[in-house]
């Protein structure tokens, strides 16, 4: 197909390195006020009724929201295979926590109000509060293990190895630095969370929705801090060195890389990626006002931009590394090895062109259906 | 079998591969004849399709939420636990996997929320239009992630690419309209239909047995046969099809599903029933049907289906080949841009067969080591289970079979017979509800099993595919998979039950008001409902709706 060659290779993968990050925002921006939400149950509803409007909150839309992370995988699965190979063979178990929780969320939302029993019903929130928190907090985790480096190498015929015996793969990742990152992400979006229950709530569980979310973005302003301290002054980065061939073949082993330097001198080269932490302390800072005000809309728009400077903060930092390894930093995936084919990359590019607008298209008009509180009579007339 | 890793995925991949399968025919079949009910209501106008819309579809619901949970582990399994298969194909299969999740699965997980709380916030078109989002949606996931599986099993429109190490896609097209994975789209969604239609016939027969709800069963089972029927002459037809295609895209899985060892001359016989026998390389009291096979396999009196042993022969051929493409490829990895022009030529004209080389790295780490015992072995490993095939693929073809009768019966009766059912019949309808899942699993397996050793058909071997994992890892997701799974299964199926002894609501007033107002244009020409109940008598149908025993006061 000579069509592909109208994009440039080069060109091809760095679209698709920011719709992987595009990709990753929307999942957080969505489906994260579900998991927000989620995490927010046990501790701002006191009745049933006030549990199952919280639920209700999100009901008729976690499962379009959930998809976005679905999307997530395969899209990284089409255009970074090498990625998806390494990194979901690596996380093998910490995945497989990850999916047991994604497992149980929907069955949860479903079966919750299928029956009266209220031990039945406890049960199941239970498993939604923890479907909810883990993956939140899992998500921050697997960042702050990329930010560190996994231990994984390449052979030769390019299979993706691991040190260390399987106890380390998921001990191994709860590593401080990743603990923090886990904070950042569960605190960032229980923020998000309250801040989508101050608008589809009401009365008192608003308020205690309100109030947690103040604390929650204050812990994620801080903890965001204190990470960026920590990699200015505790963590080593990664760098190309030599030549960096652009539109080279995705073979990893092909090019030379360092481990050592900082992470945090991507902005004396780049000083412009500075806007992504700004909007993040930014939108922190406004969002916590907005909940202490009792504003609604604004406040959930200003939620959205702290998760959108914060997670792509993380991405242009690292450019072009997308997994770097510490064991054999020669291994390391980066945006300029570790990509699907031309061909692919322009075939996938044209579908997203055609079929992502439809997506927010229709996606946006059933919120739009949707609009507004969810009150008594709603969760007492309807399921969930 | 031993307890490696490769065979520990395999097994994982199977049992959570099966397990999805259990819920997504029943998503592709219900969401279709949950749809075509509702387009009823919205052309008639009449409660009671209304009534049948939300119950079936709150079945529907309870199942599509374990489809959708257990759908997730499959996408993310082939990372986990195929990670050199997802390097070495991923620039192809990736591909159709992201577009399920673009075109197919954002409809339908978007929509299906405002299918159960949009009752109120839509006009009736719109919700009939979200219905049938979601049905369209649901089965454009079936194409995408067939297209992906066919491509596995005939894997055309790539090529292996010496410098990054895998397989890369040439043409899209070729792999979007691969005959295998059309095929297969049509039998799989086919096979969900009719699993279904034998889902609402069963469910409906029972309310008929219990002489509950009888209005709403007929109904059901008038559109389930109609449905079933036409359904199941389509997985006949297109199964034919897809034997028709592996006769030329998978000769071996042919061979294996027919036990046939050796050539026979054209046209070659059906074996209906025999034993199949590794050891001797032969099948016991066969029951042959001469002609049948050749016909269904090449449309022909004179072409020739190769035997089993014949293949072998052949897949050593094969291997030889790919050892020369295997040592030039060793070459060019090392010299790169400077190898000799010879040696790229020597690649190209045998790459084809490389995958076959990699057969041997289940017994030698440089496969140009092999000694001669080593190639006889691998070619012998071309041979999947014969007997398993051979059976599973009788066994799945009887059900086929045998769903065109009880549908083409039911059919009839619904039809010809002013909805009489016998109690027999009945009873047989309940008692076969589990049948089409078997015939779905087991098709699966054909397919699956029958294409072993590869992963992908001729390219990579399934012993090279799996993730450098422990055992104990695999242990313990597999024992976390098993346990998680069963508690779900048995909460989907109390669940189930429980609402299919509930019941529909049957909103009695409802119904009858609009009877009332109706009555005058419901008279057939001999005077009678074909749907009510045989208690009723010509002319009092409002009042008879009432009287049925076991209509479901409002929840």
């Amino acid at each position: 197909m000579i069509l592909s060659d109208l994009m440039e290779f080069e060109t091809l993968r760095v679209i698709w390195w920011a719709l992987m990050g595009v990709l990753l925002i929307a999942f957080a921006l969505t489906d994260g006020f579900d998991m927000g939400v989620g995490t927010l149950l046990p501790f701002v509803a006191k009745t049933d009724v006030e549990r199952r409007i919280v639920i209700n909150t999100v009901g008729p839309v976690w499962e379009g929201n959930q998809v976005w992370f679905i999307l997530g995988g395969g899209a990284i699965f089409a255009a970074w295979p090498p990625l998806y190979a390494a990194s979901f063979s690596g996380f093998y178990l910490a995945m497989f926590a990850l999916l047991a929780a994604l497992i149980l969320r929907p069955v949860a939302f479903k079966y919750r109000s299928k029956r009266e029993s209220a031990a039945w019903r406890a049960g199941w929130d239970r498993a939604l509060f923890v479907g909810s928190s883990v993956p939140a907090l899992l998500f921050g985790v697997a960042v702050g293990n990329v930010l560190l480096g996994i231990p994984f190498y390449l052979t030769d015929d390019l299979m993706p190895m691991y040190d260390g015996n399987f106890a380390m793969k998921f001990l191994g990742l709860l590593r401080p630095f990743a603990l923090l990152a886990g904070v950042v992400s569960l605190s960032m979006l229980v923020m998000h969370g309250a801040a989508w229950l101050s608008l589809k709530a009401e009365g008192p569980l608003a308020a205690r929705a309100r109030s947690i979310g103040t604390y929650a973005g204050m812990i994620a302003a801080g903890s965001y801090a204190l990470a960026g301290l920590w990699l200015a002054i505790g963590i080593d980065g990664f760098a190309i060195q030599g030549e960096v061939v652009r539109d080279g073949p995705s073979n990893p082993l092909y090019s030379t890389v360092i481990h050592g330097g900082s992470w945090l001198s991507a902005y004396a080269a780049r000083p412009w990626i500075a806007v992504a932490p700004l909007m993040g302390f930014v939108g922190i800072a406004l969002a916590v006002l907005g909940l202490r005000a009792g504003r609604e809309v604004s406040t959930l728009l200003w939620s959205k931009l702290a998760i959108i400077g914060i997670i792509s903060s993380v991405g242009l930092t690292m450019f072009p590394f997308i997994l770097p390894s510490t064991v054999r930093p020669d291994s390391s995936l980066t945006v300029w090895d570790a990509s699907s084919s031309h061909l692919t990359l322009f075939v996938m590019l044209v579908a997203g062109a055609i079929f992502l607008p439809i997506i927010m298209a229709y996606t946006a008009w059933v919120y739009k259906v949707l609009w507004g509180k969810v009150t008594e009579d709603d969760v007492t007339e309807h399921s969930y | 079998m031993e307890l490696d890793v490769v065979e520990l995925s395999r097994l994982q991949f199977a049992l959570t591969a099966m397990y999805h399968f259990l819920f997504v025919p029943l998503t592709l079949g219900l969401s279709i004849l949950v749809a075509i009910m509702e387009t009823v209501y919205v052309m008639t106008n009449r409660p009671i399709w209304r009534q049948m819309t939300k119950f079936w579809g709150l079945l529907f619901g309870i199942n599509f939420a374990l489809g959708v949970a257990t759908g997730i582990t499959m996408e993310f399994q082939f990372g986990m636990n195929w990670a050199y298969y997802s390097h070495y194909v991923g620039d192809i299969f990736g591909a159709p996997l992201a577009l399920e999740g673009m075109m197919a699965f954002f409809l339908e997980a978007t929509f299906v929320g405002l299918f159960f709380f949009g009752w109120d916030k839509l006009s009736k078109l719109a919700h009939l239009a979200v219905a049938w989002l979601v049905a369209i949606g649901s089965n454009f996931s079936a194409l995408w992630i067939l297209i992906a599986n066919g491509w596995m099993q005939n894997p055309v429109g790539a090529e292996f690419n010496p410098e990054t190490m895998r397989m890369e896609m040439t043409n899209f097209f070729d792999v979007i309209f691969n005959i295998v994975g059309q095929a297969k789209f049509v039998h799989t969604v086919s096979a969900g239909y009719v699993t279904a239609s034998v889902f609402v016939l069963g469910v409906s027969a029972w309310y008929l047995l219990k002489g509950r709800h009888i209005e709403l069963a007929r109904r059901s089972i008038a559109v389930a046969s109609a449905f079933g029927l036409a359904s199941a002459l389509s997985v006949v037809v297109l199964g034919d099809e897809s034997g028709y295609s592996a006769s030329h895209t998978q000769k071996m899985k042919l061979a294996a599903i027919e036990a046939m060892w050796d050539t026979h001359s054209a046209p070659a016989p059906f074996t209906a029933i025999g034993f199949p026998n590794r050891e001797a390389r032969e099948t016991h009291y066969a029951v042959e049907i001469p002609w049948v096979m050749g016909l269904i396999g090449t449309r022909s009196l004179t072409e020739e289906i190769p035997g089993i042993n014949e293949l072998v022969e052949e897949a050593e051929v094969k291997i030889r080949s790919g050892l020369i493409a295997y040592d030039a490829l060793m070459t060019i990895r090392t010299e790169r841009d400077e190898t000799p022009a010879d040696i790229r030529a020597k690649f190209e004209e045998h790459s084809d067969n490389l995958g076959f080389a990699l057969l041997l790295k289940r017994y030698v780490d440089d496969p140009r080591d092999a000694t001669e015992q080593q190639i006889a072995q691998a070619s012998d490993d071309t041979v999947p289970g014969v007997a398993p095939v051979f059976w599973a693929f009788r066994i799945m073809v009887g059900l086929g079979f045998t769903f065109i009768a009880v549908m083409l019966y039911f059919f009839y009766r619904a039809s010809f017979r002013g909805m009489q059912f016998p109690r027999w019949a009945l009873y047989g309808a309940v008692a076969i509800i589990p049948a089409p899942w078997i015939a779905a699993e087991l098709g699966w397996f054909v397919s699956e099993y029958g294409r072993q050793p590869w992963t992908v058909d001729g390219v990579l071997p399934t012993a090279l595919s799996a993730s450098h994992l422990s055992v104990m890892d695999l242990l313990i997701t597999l024992a976390g998979f098993a346990a998680f799974y069963s508690v779900l299964f048995i909460i989907e199926m109390a669940l189930m039950l429980k609402y299919i002894r509930k019941g529909p609501f049957e909103d009695v007033e409802e119904t009858d008001a609009w009877t009332i107002r109706h009555e005058h244009r419901l008279r057939t020409h001999d005077g009678k409902d074909p749907f009510a109940s045989d208690t009723a008598e010509p002319g009092s149908a409002p009042s008879s709706n009432t009287r049925h025993p076991g209509a479901t006061p409002a929840e």
